[in-house]
């Protein structure tokens, strides 16, 4: 019952007609009841075989949702205005280039995949260009792009060369019949593919070489964006800032008819050692889409691996019928130590949820009703 | 019920027509496995210690696709892979792209616990291996003629075989690899075989581990990771179970297979036999796919929708099976 409420506190962004109510207690008693009988034949893991009555009726409550993330961590409130400012027009300008798409009736893959490219081309974001370092300075970059309706996935590790590494997963999700390409094998692949490749050096910036040298003498490894600890004591120094606020991107988006997408796109942990993989390829772990919801997923990469945090938000919605808000905040609360992840995620219903246990989460967000929210930190509003 | 459980496997989707002796030599591995992994429980080892033995014991034998006897990439070389996870704490270490390596479980353990990190691919992993002064082999090493048959077949049919159980004697197997109807991705697949290789292990005190070790796919392309390393996928284990999966990586990976049993049995509570049976009929649409799995209470199962897998398991009340057909 109370998720029955929460689904309607839910739809009141929607006009509340007779017909959306009788909808939602259609949409939403129904698997509730064939849930307590173990039957997964109405549940709402709505198959791309459901009925063609079911899929009108459908449509008229939801619409399309889109959000996006560029890493979590401990992000200092003190963050200077130089660094947030760019940070956060990045936000808007790629906000914007979803919205637009969606608007143009784009498919969410195509959305979620044109919205990392564009987070990638930006340096101030741990994806693509602004890529973090590895502990020989080298760039070694992964992503991974999920289609709800058909599960179909794509994933990339190891690139040093690829401009748009997002661009190069979709490309093995749908030209070969693996899932998962990494190293040489993926670099060569992409060769032949005709994908556009640069010297490494086009992704290495300033900022990131500094955090390399830092974190080499802090003599530890760091996720991008948390404050470097000085030998002495944790204080804020003119240089400490310069590692706190970038991360991993992402993007999740639905469409008005349900289909769902997700797309995660890193250079991964500062100093980490070659050859290291986090979270952002693994299916399940970084990204994950069927047609009940899309996560991307951001923070400490082994954490969110062994707490497989995106499969486990559409699993609480799927097994214990909870609502994605709910789901979103009880993986980032109970299956990950604070301080170690973010995520965004959108429904088949087009709702949206942005969650994390840091201190703050560069991310955005909107819907068709028109709601817009561009932050780093909590939102003091409801 | 209590007790310890242990279960091993080698592969999921056995041709129908493998001769006795090859069925007779496979059965004869998974039981010398089991009983190794028995006689560590008896001695009080923990779970996380006897998968990784008993992995170890499976990859170092040519029988089955891991380790020695690994199916070959398309530049006819061998990569593998492998993950663990302690499901005492769901620590978990993985690795790719190994060439030189002996034991790759091995290697995924150290990644686990004398790393930062969970998961080391290609070179950076060969270095670490170097590093940590684990045994190192030539890539020759684990190639076997057999496979290198195997691998000229496919390339002919120009496939990716799923496995290399048929040894390549001439035109009656070719025939049968030429009119398979089975599919994989949309490409044929000719021979079903078994690949990878895994065990769980539920220890005395109830902790639950999993480990899974493979070479991949016959012709597979160079830098192409399977389901076998990635967790949640092939390999999960926490404090309800430990589940290792085998069969068309593909349909693991976007099924996450191995946190789905899990899943199931934590949001849902179905019993560990109820989640293996729900996962493989639900979560496979058209894949292909078997899994091992104990729980923290003693149980042991299995479940697979090919035809065949070589499998065994053994549970402290005397309870020992090896099989391979349904």
């Amino acid at each position: 019952m109370k998720h029955f409420l929460n689904h309607l506190l839910n739809l009141q962004q929607y006009p509340l007609s007779p017909n959306s109510l009788l909808l939602s207690l259609y949409i939403y008693i129904l698997p509730t009841l064939a849930a307590q009988t173990s039957s997964t034949q109405l549940s709402l893991s709505l198959s791309p075989r459901f009925s063609k009555e079911k899929a009108c009726l459908r449509q008229r409550i939801m619409g399309w949702a889109i959000a996006l993330h560029g890493g979590a961590g401990d992000i200092p409130v003190s963050l200077a205005a130089e660094r947030r400012q760019p940070r956060e027009a990045a936000l808007r300008h790629c906000l914007k280039v979803g919205v637009g798409a969606l608007k143009a009736q784009k498919s969410p893959l195509d959305v979620v995949e044109l919205v990392v490219r564009e987070l990638e081309n930006n340096p101030h974001y741990n994806a693509g260009r602004g890529s973090v370092l590895t502990r020989e300075g080298t760039i070694e970059m992964e992503a991974s792009i999920m289609d709800g309706n058909t599960k179909r996935c794509g994933a990339v590790s190891g690139l040093t060369t690829v401009v748009n590494p997002i661009s190069l997963a979709r490309l093995v999700m749908e030209k070969t019949p693996h899932i998962y390409l990494a190293f040489d094998g993926a670099e060569r692949f992409a060769r032949e593919q005709g994908i556009e490749t640069v010297d490494s050096s086009h992704f290495i910036t300033q900022e990131n070489i500094e955090r390399l040298k830092q974190a080499k003498e802090a003599n530890r490894v760091q996720i991008d964006y948390t404050q470097p600890i000085q030998k002495d004591e944790k204080k804020e120094t003119p240089t400490a800032d310069g590692d706190s606020q970038i991360g991993t991107v992402g993007c999740v988006a639905v469409d008005s008819h349900g289909n769902l997408a997700s797309a995660t796109s890193t250079g991964g942990l500062v100093n980490k050692m070659v050859g290291r993989i986090g979270d952002t390829p693994i299916i399940g772990a970084g990204t994950y889409a069927n047609n009940l919801c899309a996560v991307s997923a951001t923070g400490k990469g082994e954490a969110i691996m062994r707490g497989t945090v995106a499969r486990d938000v559409a699993a609480l919605m799927e097994f214990k019928g909870l609502s994605l808000k709910d789901a979103a905040a009880y993986v980032v609360e109970e299956c990950v130590p604070r301080g170690n992840v973010g995520l965004v995620a959108v429904s088949a219903k087009g709702e949206v949820t942005m969650s994390y246990n840091t201190t703050g989460m560069f991310r955005a967000c909107a819907t068709e009703d028109g709601y817009s929210e561009i932050a780093i930190w909590p939102s003091v509003q409801n | 019920m209590g007790g310890w459980a242990i279960a091993v496997h080698g592969g999921a989707g056995v041709d129908p027509n493998l001769p006795p002796h090859r069925q007779e030599e496979a059965k004869k591995l998974l039981t010398r496995c089991l009983n190794l992994g028995i006689s560590a429980l008896r001695s009080n080892h923990s779970a996380i210690d006897v998968v990784e033995l008993v992995v170890r014991e499976l990859e170092t034998d040519p029988v089955f696709n891991s380790g020695r006897g690994s199916a070959l990439t398309a530049n006819g070389t061998v990569e593998m892979e492998a993950s663990i996870m302690d499901g005492n704490g769901r620590r978990c270490g993985a690795v790719s792209g190994l060439t030189t390596v002996k034991n790759p479980v091995s290697l995924a353990r150290l990644v686990m616990d004398k790393s930062p990190h969970s998961y080391l691919a290609f070179s950076g992993a060969e270095d670490f291996a170097r590093q940590q002064g684990v045994e190192l082999v030539e890539n020759e090493y684990f190639i076997t003629e057999e496979n290198v048959g195997m691998l000229k077949l496919a390339k002919e049919a120009n496939t990716i075989v799923f496995d290399y159980r048929i040894p390549a004697v001439g035109s009656e197997t070719c025939s049968a690899v030429a009119e398979s109807p089975l599919q994989m991705n949309g490409l044929p697949i000719s021979v079903y075989a078994p690949e990878t290789v895994g065990c769980v292990v539920v220890d005395n005190q109830g902790r639950c581990a999993a480990a899974t070790s493979t070479g991949g796919l016959m012709n597979k392309m160079n830098g192409r990771i399977g389901d076998s390393p990635l967790i949640g996928a092939g390999t999960y284990a926490c404090n309800l179970c430990g589940v290792s999966c085998t069969g068309e990586g593909e349909a693991i990976i976007r099924g996450t297979l191995a946190r789905e049993v899990a899943a199931v049995m934590e949001y849902k509570g179905l019993s560990l036999q109820e989640a293996v049976d729900f996962v493989i009929k639900e979560r496979l649409d058209e894949g292909f796919a078997g899994l091992i799995a104990v729980s923290n209470k003693g149980d042991v199962a299995c479940g697979f929708n090919t035809t065949g897998m070589f499998r065994g398991c053994a549970t402290e009340d005397g309870f020992m099976e090896v099989n391979i057909w349904e």
